[in-house]
Parts: structure tokens; C-alpha cells; sequence
């Protein structure tokens, strides 16, 4: 059995600096066009990363000083627009384990959850400064304790923001609910039976 | 929290249970699928050796890949061959309705589920795509999900989610001649900022929201989502009820009293309780053209690009990085912006009445002959029917415009249907993202469909109010 439980997340951080990131840029459509998610990873954030001749732009996901970061450190309504979960299905095949930011669209922050993936709020302040130490020293440990609703970053403590629910079912590992929306059967042809459309407004 | 609104009635009347950690399960009272979010879903169904609940309470079309110059079979793209071969597959096997281009009654999903007579007042309803908010506007609770929820309502026909905070928008007053419901969206979004709505369901409500037709209040909740707010919503009334007798799917004349003594039951309170509100005069709405990268980056047609100076913290760093992906220049007007694309189509503007309002314009005109490519896309099978009845196609035609057949085309360009290099665009879609009309520098500007027939007219963007 896969540990599915999210206590701790540690490991490296890449800046993506800039607001409403959508998830056109993070998965481009024309990549959309497989009945899988098994390439995304390949195609995360091709355009921003990309020039038409395919050589590389200046990117953090570009850079090798990146390489080993695991952590998403990003800025406000990360992940808005369409409903894609091509976007964060590419972040985590490409080795992403948590992101942190100011704002998450709720589409994207939901569709993380359901893969295992938290996103973590921070206050604007303690992400700018938690940018600026990402990019001066790549190699510092970001470590997201869930469970106390803290991010350790070089001696500090920062707090951190998740929805009660959302940080529940990581600790718990239940992230991804079908087992749990399985359990209910009687309780959905209970709900079924009270609402007249279901029922042919009988 | 919101009370007595109808989103607190319609989630209480389909909670299932209260889960362990927090969120509530929910019963979703309609699963509509198309071919790009839907294929991993089933194939995750097959590796749980499950089957999908309800096939009933599933409808399917193809729409994102479809293209709208030649849909004879295979098509030219072997991807969007398999796509659509997909999607006829899983709804085959599972015993899902299809309505494929074969049916008459294939389209943009949001434009051909509310048409069947299937989005109806009080339901919830969920699908793969962000816009599935349109579906608000007949007072049901309408939202996007990512592929492994469509999984989660396939195998269950429930989610697991937490409640919204409601807003409350008031539009009073009556539009200005010209002044659609596209500009009002805009306007509000331009207001409100592309986050304003996170967290929240938004209830549209006002004198202007009830005079306007289903088709516009289509067009307000569709893009709900692009001011953050997942789910928009419109209480229903006579107009909403007219629009639904007689369709297909929605209840039929012997049944239809009862079900609209339910769908009665559902609105919203006269006092309900909400958690914010927002008041907009409709008088003082113009046509609005975007001219960034986000949705609100709106203005006025007779407006000027804001001017750095004037923009402060994250308006100001979105606007320099949208004037520098745009090129344009802030304190210009943005009247008389050069383009060289148009496109008339999509669930926010794809359908009949937006399809009337642009062929008003371009009747007996001709579009510029600077323009690479105009292309005017029919949001469904039957809108195109009924356009043809109409003539309309023979007034875009006759104006050098393209008619084409149905699907979601140049909104996201997942079809051939595409911006070439750093190609402008006047578009009637709902998103001006980077790279969102296929060319990774394409330029979008979003507006009404009136607004981008003048502007094929002139080549470069017209008020439309000169030639109304």
C-alpha cells in the first residue's frame, strides 16, 4: 500500500513569479489532445518555457539551479481559468509534491487535492520574502508541516493557511474520496428519493 | 453564511452526508461530459473494474476538437479522430445519451445541454469545464471539475465539497442601446477583479438581469468563473419556465405545474441573507473591449488605456505585463486598434440571439479586406439551423465572413482553428489568456458579438453604436 498521508512536505523551491498564472499557460490546449495524462509533465508550462524554434526561454523551470526543487512557490489566483486538471496532473508528474502561494483558484486548488497535492496560502509579505530567499539560495529547505499549519524556512516559522476539510484529508490520507463517496449508497437513495426532478416530479 | 438563497436550498436539499473530514457529500443531479476532461475519468472507471451510477442522469457531445470547416470522418487531426472515437466508445459502453454531429444536435456542450431542455431550476449540475456555470441562469447550481471528479461522479454521481459564500450583484437599470450582456460581465469582472469571486457563488439579480432573455443570462453566468467565482447564478421566473416548455429533456405539459412548484421553492427568499453585495447601474455600462490578459483588463470603447500611473501594486505590475505582451500602449484609445482575426462563437456569445445581433451589423457591409480570417461559428447544430432559416448565413456570406459549422473553435483552438504568430483578435470568447487562440503570442480582445462585427467592418475596433 502507497503511504497516501501528507505530514510533512520538504524539499527545494522554484519561484514563479506573476499573478493569475492560468492554466492555459501551465498546460497549453494544443497539448490536450491525448485521451492520457501520461505526457503532461513534458509539457509544463511549454510556452512560457519555450521559443517557437523549441529552444529554451528564460524560466525558472529552465534553470539548472531548480532542478531538484519539489515545492511550487507562486503568487496570487494561481491556477485560474479553465478547469483543466491537465495543469496540475503535469506539475505533479513532473515531480511537484506541494505548492505554496497568496491565492489559489478553486477549480485548480480542488483538483491538486484529488491528486494529493496541498496548496498552502501564505500572507504576501512572507511569500515575497520566501521568493527572494528561493532565488538567493536555491538549495534552502522549505519544510510544510501540515499538521501545525507551519512552513520552516531558514530558522523561521511562518504560518500557513489550508482549509480545515482539505488539511483533514491530507493528514488522513483520504485526499482522494471515491472509497469514502462509495460508503454512502443508502444515504445517496435517501437523498435521491426527496428530490421530485430525480423521481419524474411524481 | 448566505441564508434562504436559492444556493443554500438546492445544496441542502442534495446533501448526502457530512464527511469525516469536513467537506460535504453531494448528489449531482446532472453529469454533462465532452471528449477532453471525460476519456481519463472512464478510464480510471475501467481500472476500478466500476461502471458509471447514473447513465441517465449523463449526456455527452463533442465540441473542443470538432472542426469547423470539414467534420466528414476521420477527421484531418488523428488526435481529435481519437478523441471524438473516445468519447462515442465510453458513452456507448456505459449507456450515456451522445449527441454527436450524426444526432442534429451536437455543439458547444453549454450551448446544446440547456437547448435539449436538460439544465433546469434546482438541479445540481457538474462537468469537466470551468464554464459549466452558464448553467446558473436557469437557477441550478452549475460548476467545473477536474477529470478525477468527473471519476468521483461517474462512479458515485456524487462530490465531496466544501460551501460557498454567497454574493449578491444587483444590476438595476436599463442597458444602453448596443450595451449587451457581455458588457455588463465585463464590467463587473473589470469591477470586481479576476479574484473578486473566489470563495464565492454570485447570485445576478437586478431589473437589468430580469429583463434580459435566457440566452443572455446564459452569457452573465457563463463567465462567472472568470471573475473567480465558480458558480453564477440567475433565481428563476416566467422567462426561465417559457424558455424550458416543450424541450426535449424538460418536464413535459402534464407534469410541468409540479415541477415548477419545486423549482418555485428553490429561489432565493425575498429575505435572504447574504454574505456581500454589489450594486451596479446598467445605464452607465458602454460596450466594453479587453485590452490585456485577463478578463478585467476591460475598458470602455470610448475609453483610454489606463495609464501606469494611475494603476497601483498588482493592477499595476498585471498592466505592465500585459501592455508588454499586447503591445500596446497605455493612455491610447482603443478604438481604432488594427486586428487581423474575427471570431463569432462560443458558449458566452455562440448563440442565436448573439448570432442576430451580428449579422444586424454586417448586413449589406462588407468586412475589411485587411482581416486574414473571419469566421462565424454557430454554437450548435440547431442555433445553425435556425440562423440559416433566418439567412443569417447568407448576410455573413455576403459580407465575407465564413460560416462555419459548430464547436468551440478558435475560443481555445484546440481545432484547427487558430492565431497565427502575434495575431490579433476580436473575439466574442470568454478568455484573452496568453497564447489562448493558439498561437503561443496571439493577442485576444474580447467583446460582445455586435462589437466584433463592427470591428470586421472597419479592421480595427469599432464602436458599434455607429452602425446600429
Amino acid at each position: 500500500m502507497k503511504n497516501l498521508e501528507r505530514r510533512i512536505i520538504a524539499g527545494h523551491g522554484v519561484p514563479l513569479r506573476g499573478d493569475a498564472i492560468d492554466t492555459d499557460q501551465i498546460m497549453p490546449a494544443r497539448y490536450m489532445t491525448d485521451i492520457t495524462f501520461d505526457k503532461m509533465g513534458e509539457h509544463l508550462f511549454y510556452d512560457a518555457r519555450h521559443h517557437k524554434t523549441d529552444s529554451l526561454k528564460k524560466h525558472p523551470l529552465n534553470e539548472p539551479k531548480y532542478d531538484s526543487a519539489t515545492i511550487m512557490v507562486v503568487q496570487k489566483n494561481f491556477g485560474c481559468g479553465s478547469s483543466r486538471e491537465h495543469a496540475p496532473q503535469s506539475i505533479l508528474r513532473a515531480g511537484f509534491k506541494a505548492i505554496i502561494g497568496e491565492s489559489f483558484a478553486e477549480i485548480f486548488a480542488g483538483n491538486c487535492k484529488a491528486l494529493g497535492i496541498p496548496t498552502v496560502c501564505l500572507s504576501n509579505t512572507n511569500i515575497d520574502n520566501i521568493l527572494t530567499l528561493v532565488e538567493s539560495t536555491p538549495n534552502m529547505e522549505l519544510i510544510i508541516d501540515l499538521e501545525n499549519k507551519k512552513l520552516i524556512i531558514d530558522n523561521q516559522e511562518l504560518d500557513i493557511d489550508i482549509q480545515d476539510e482539505r488539511q483533514k484529508a491530507f493528514l488522513k490520507g483520504t485526499w482522494d474520496e471515491l472509497a469514502i463517496l462509495k460508503e454512502n449508497e443508502q444515504k445517496i437513495n435517501n437523498t435521491i428519493k426527496n428530490l421530485p426532478y430525480f423521481n419524474g416530479f411524481k | 453564511m448566505a441564508e434562504r438563497t436559492l444556493y443554500n436550498k438546492i445544496w441542502d436539499k442534495h446533501q448526502v452526508k457530512k464527511l469525516e473530514s469536513g467537506l460535504t457529500q453531494v448528489l449531482i443531479g446532472l453529469h454533462i461530459l465532452h471528449e477532453v476532461t471525460s476519456p481519463q475519468a472512464f478510464a480510471m472507471v475501467r481500472e476500478n473494474n466500476a461502471t458509471v451510477a447514473f447513465p441517465k442522469r449523463t449526456f455527452a457531445t463533442l465540441d473542443h476538437v470538432i472542426p469547423t470547416d470539414n467534420i466528414k470522418r476521420p477527421f484531418a487531426d488523428c488526435q481529435a479522430e481519437l478523441m471524438a472515437k473516445t468519447l462515442e466508445k465510453n458513452c456507448q459502453e456505459f449507456g450515456i445519451t451522445y449527441f454527436g454531429p450524426k444526432t442534429g444536435k451536437q455543439g458547444v456542450i453549454h450551448i446544446v445541454m440547456p437547448e435539449q431542455g436538460l439544465i433546469q431550476p434546482g438541479m445540481t449540475i457538474a462537468c469537466g469545464d470551468s464554464h459549466t456555470s452558464t448553467h446558473g441562469a436557469f437557477g441550478s447550481l452549475a460548476f467545473g471539475i477536474g477529470s478525477t471528479e468527473v471519476r468521483n461522479v461517474l462512479e458515485t454521481q456524487t462530490l465531496a465539497l466544501s460551501p460557498l459564500k454567497v454574493r449578491h450583484l444587483v444590476i438595476n437599470g436599463e442597458l444602453r442601446a448596443g450595451v449587451t450582456a457581455k458588457d455588463v460581465i465585463l464590467k463587473i469582472i473589470s469591477c470586481l477583479g479576476v479574484k473578486g469571486g473566489l470563495g464565492y457563488a454570485y447570485e445576478y439579480d437586478g431589473t437589468t438581469i430580469e429583463n434580459m432573455s435566457m440566452d443572455q443570462r446564459m452569457t452573465i453566468c457563463n463567465m462567472s468563473i472568470e471573475g473567480g467565482a465558480r458558480i453564477g447564478y440567475i433565481n428563476p421566473d416566467k422567462k426561465t419556465y417559457e424558455y424550458l416548455k416543450g424541450r426535449e429533456y424538460a418536464p413535459d405539459m402534464k407534469i410541468f405545474e409540479k415541477a415548477q412548484k419545486y423549482w418555485d421553492f428553490i429561489k432565493s427568499d425575498p429575505d435572504a441573507v447574504y454574505d456581500d453585495q454589489y450594486f451596479l447601474d446598467a445605464a452607465t455600462i458602454a460596450p466594453m473591449v479587453t485590452w490585456g490578459i485577463n478578463p478585467a483588463q476591460a475598458i470602455g470603447i470610448s475609453d483610454r488605456l489606463p495609464k501606469l500611473s494611475d494603476l497601483h501594486g498588482d493592477d499595476k505590475k498585471a498592466a505592465e505585463e500585459a501592455y508588454s505582451y499586447m503591445q500596446l500602449q497605455p493612455g491610447d484609445p482603443i478604438e481604432g486598434t488594427p486586428i487581423n482575426v474575427a471570431f463569432i462563437g462560443s458558449c458566452t456569445n455562440g448563440r442565436i440571439n448573439d448570432l442576430r445581433e451580428a449579422a444586424n451589423i454586417l448586413k449589406g457591409r462588407k468586412v475589411s479586406d485587411k482581416l486574414r480570417l473571419v469566421i462565424v461559428v454557430p454554437g450548435s447544430q440547431e442555433i445553425k439551423k435556425q440562423a440559416e432559416a433566418e439567412s443569417l448565413d447568407k448576410i455573413f456570406q455576403a459580407a465575407g465572413a465564413e460560416w462555419r459549422e459548430p464547436g468551440c473553435s478558435m475560443c481555445l483552438a484546440m481545432n484547427p482553428d487558430k492565431l497565427i504568430g502575434n495575431e490579433i483578435s476580436a473575439s466574442s470568447s470568454n478568455r484573452n489568456f496568453k497564447g489562448r487562440q493558439g498561437s503561443p503570442d496571439g493577442r485576444t480582445l474580447l467583446m460582445s458579438a455586435g462589437m466584433v462585427a463592427a470591428t470586421t467592418i472597419e479592421g480595427k475596433v469599432t464602436d458599434v453604436r455607429k452602425y446600429l
